[in-house]
C-alpha cells in the first residue's frame, strides 16, 4: 500500500448542491448572452462533499481553451464544455490551491493583458532597443577605427 | 504619523504583477467571504490602502495561533497579507528580545499613535501578575498600555477572545480574554482553538481594503466567518435531517460518512467557517475526517463536558428532545439548531 488512495472506503455523500449549482450557471450563460453581464461563482463558498466538485467537472465536461497563468504561483484557467463557463483554479507557488471559481464570461479578465503590465513592458523593451542601438554605435566606431 | 506605502506600492515592489495583483484580489475577496462581484472594488481598494501598524502581543498561549497563520513557507495569500501590513512587534517571531524588543513595540506605538491595530492570542492572568510576564512586564500591563493608542484589537484565537483552555476550570492563572479588561476600544473576536488562518487575515484584510472592521455576531465575531454554524454548512447535514446517525466510531454509519451529532458533535452550537474555508488548504476539517467537532470557537468549550458525548447530553438539555427532533427530518432539524442556538444564548447569559 502506497498511500491513502489505496485504502478500499468508497464514501458517496451528496450535499445536492450540485444540479442548482448548473441550473445557477444555466441563468448566469443566459444573462451574459442577453446582457453581457459576467458572473463568477466562489466554489469555496458552497458545502461540497468529497466528490462533488469532480462530479460538477465532470458534469461541466472538457472545452477547447485551456489556458495557465503563472503568477503568485500557477492558475490553470479552462473552459469546458460549455462554451462561455470556465474552471478557474488558483494556487499558491507550493501548489495548495487558494482559489477555485467557476467563471461565465467570454474570456476570464485575467487573462488579458493589464495596462500597468503593458507600460512597464513598453518601458523594458524602450530600454532594451536604446542599449541595442548604443551597443550598435559603438560596434560601428569601432569598426571604423 | 510615519507615512506608511499603500499596499499596491508594497505589492510593486515585490515584483508583483498587475496579472498577480488581481489574483491575489480574487484570494482576498474571497478570504473577506464577499462575492467575486466585489473583486474590483477590492482591487481599488487595496491598491490605495496605506499598510497599516500591527503589534502583535503574545501572553499565555501555546503559539498554535501564530502557527496557524505562519507555518506555511510558500508566499500564500496569508502571507502577502502578512507581507503588506506593516508587522511592527511580534515577540515570538522577533529576534530581538527584553528591552531591545519593548523598544520597538514602544517606537511603533509612537509612530502611529491612534492608528495601528493590536493582536492579541492567549488569555492574560489576572491572579498573580507573575504568571506570565516579558520583559518583566505583567501580560495585563502590557495589554492596557499598549491598546491605548490603538485603533482597534483583535483577539485571535479562543484564549485571547474568552480565556479558552487557561481559563478551563479550575482557572488556577485567573485567565480572562481581552474584553473582560480593554473596554474603551473596539474588539473583533477571530475565535477557534487555533482560528483558520483565512479568518485572521480575511479581518487583516478587511481592516486593509477598508478602513473598518467588518462587521460582527452578538460574541463580537466576524459575521463573513462566524455567521453560521458548522451544522448548517456541513455536507453530512443531509444526513441529519434524515435520521441517519453513527452511532459509533466503527460502526456502518461512521463507514458511511453518516451524521456525527450522536458522537458527540458540537456543529449545531458551533460557529465557525471549517465546513467551507476547510483546513491545510482547503484539504478537509474534522467531520470530513471523521471526528465530530469540537466546538472549539465557542466560549467555555472545554469545560462543557464529554467532546464524545451528544451536545444535549452534556449542555443543552434532554437528548431525547434534540434526538427526536433529529430524526424527524429538515424542517424539525432545523428548528432544533434554532432551538439550540437560543439555548447557547440563554446558557450564556446565566453563566454571565
Amino acid at each position: 500500500m502506497s498511500g491513502l488512495g489505496d485504502i478500499a472506503v468508497a464514501v458517496e455523500i451528496t450535499t445536492g448542491n450540485v444540479t442548482p449549482l448548473l441550473h445557477e450557471v444555466r441563468h448566469a450563460l443566459q444573462r451574459l448572452l442577453d446582457t453581457g453581464e459576467p458572473t463568477v461563482i466562489d466554489l469555496h463558498s458552497l458545502p461540497l462533499a468529497p466528490g462533488e466538485l469532480a462530479a460538477l467537472e465532470n458534469e461541466l465536461g472538457e472545452g477547447e481553451v485551456s489556458a495557465t497563468l503563472n503568477a503568485l504561483g500557477p492558475s490553470l484557467l479552462r473552459e469546458t464544455a460549455v462554451p462561455g463557463v470556465w474552471f478557474v483554479t488558483h494556487r499558491n507557488a507550493n501548489e495548495e490551491i487558494t482559489g477555485q471559481y467557476l467563471e461565465i464570461v467570454k474570456i476570464p479578465a485575467i487573462l488579458e493583458a493589464q495596462e500597468v503590465d503593458i507600460r512597464l513592458g513598453i518601458a523594458a523593451l524602450s530600454e532594451n532597443l536604446e542599449q541595442t542601438k548604443a551597443q550598435d554605435h559603438r560596434d560601428t566606431q569601432d569598426g571604423s577605427t | 504619523m510615519a507615512r506608511l506605502e499603500t499596499v499596491g506600492e508594497a505589492l510593486a515592489r515585490q515584483g508583483v504583477s498587475r496579472r498577480a495583483f488581481l489574483k491575489f484580489c480574487a484570494a482576498t475577496t474571497s478570504l473577506m467571504a464577499l462575492p467575486p462581484s466585489m473583486i474590483p472594488r477590492v482591487a481599488a481598494a487595496l491598491e490605495a490602502a496605506r499598510r497599516p501598524s500591527v503589534i502583535w502581543l503574545s501572553f499565555q498561549e501555546c503559539t498554535g495561533c501564530t502557527e496557524s497563520l505562519t507555518r506555511s513557507d510558500s508566499p500564500t495569500v496569508e502571507g502577502l497579507i502578512f507581507d503588506v501590513i506593516s508587522l511592527d512587534y511580534h515577540h515570538t517571531l522577533l529576534a530581538a528580545a527584553g528591552e531591545a524588543a519593548e523598544l520597538d513595540r514602544k517606537q511603533a506605538m509612537e509612530e502611529n499613535w491612534g492608528n495601528y491595530l493590536v493582536v492579541v492570542d492567549g488569555s492574560i492572568p489576572l491572579g498573580n501578575p507573575g504568571y506570565s510576564t516579558i520583559a518583566g512586564i505583567s501580560n495585563v500591563d502590557m495589554l492596557q498600555e499598549t491598546v491605548e493608542g490603538a485603533a482597534a484589537v483583535v483577539a485571535v484565537g479562543t484564549c485571547a477572545a474568552f480565556g479558552g483552555i487557561p481559563h478551563a476550570d479550575p482557572n488556577p492563572t485567573g485567565a480572562v480574554g481581552v474584553g473582560e479588561i480593554v473596554k474603551d476600544k473596539p474588539i473583533i473576536n477571530v475565535s477557534g482553538c487555533p482560528p483558520i488562518p483565512v479568518a485572521i487575515t480575511g479581518v487583516l484584510a478587511q481592516y486593509l481594503t477598508f478602513g473598518q472592521l467588518p462587521e460582527m455576531d452578538e460574541l463580537g465575531r466576524p459575521k463573513a466567518f462566524f455567521g453560521q454554524s458548522i451544522h448548517d454548512r456541513c455536507y453530512r447535514r443531509p444526513f441529519y435531517d434524515n435520521g441517519q446517525f453513527a452511532e459509533s466510531f466503527d460502526d456502518e454509519g461512521a463507514r458511511a460518512g453518516w451524521c456525527l451529532f450522536k458522537l458527540g458533535c458540537k456543529g449545531p452550537i458551533t460557529y465557525n467557517a471549517c465546513a467551507t474555508v476547510k483546513w491545510n488548504s482547503g484539504t478537509s476539517f474534522p467531520i470530513e475526517a471523521g471526528h465530530p467537532c469540537l466546538g472549539c470557537a465557542e466560549p467555555n468549550f472545554w469545560d462543557k463536558g464529554g467532546f464524545y458525548q451528544p451536545l444535549s447530553e452534556v449542555e443543552w438539555g434532554g437528548w431525547t428532545q434534540l434526538g427526536t427532533a433529529a430524526a424527524a427530518g429538515a424542517a424539525i432539524g432545523a428548528a432544533s439548531a434554532l432551538a439550540a442556538r437560543s439555548k447557547q444564548k440563554k446558557a450564556r447569559e446565566e453563566e454571565a
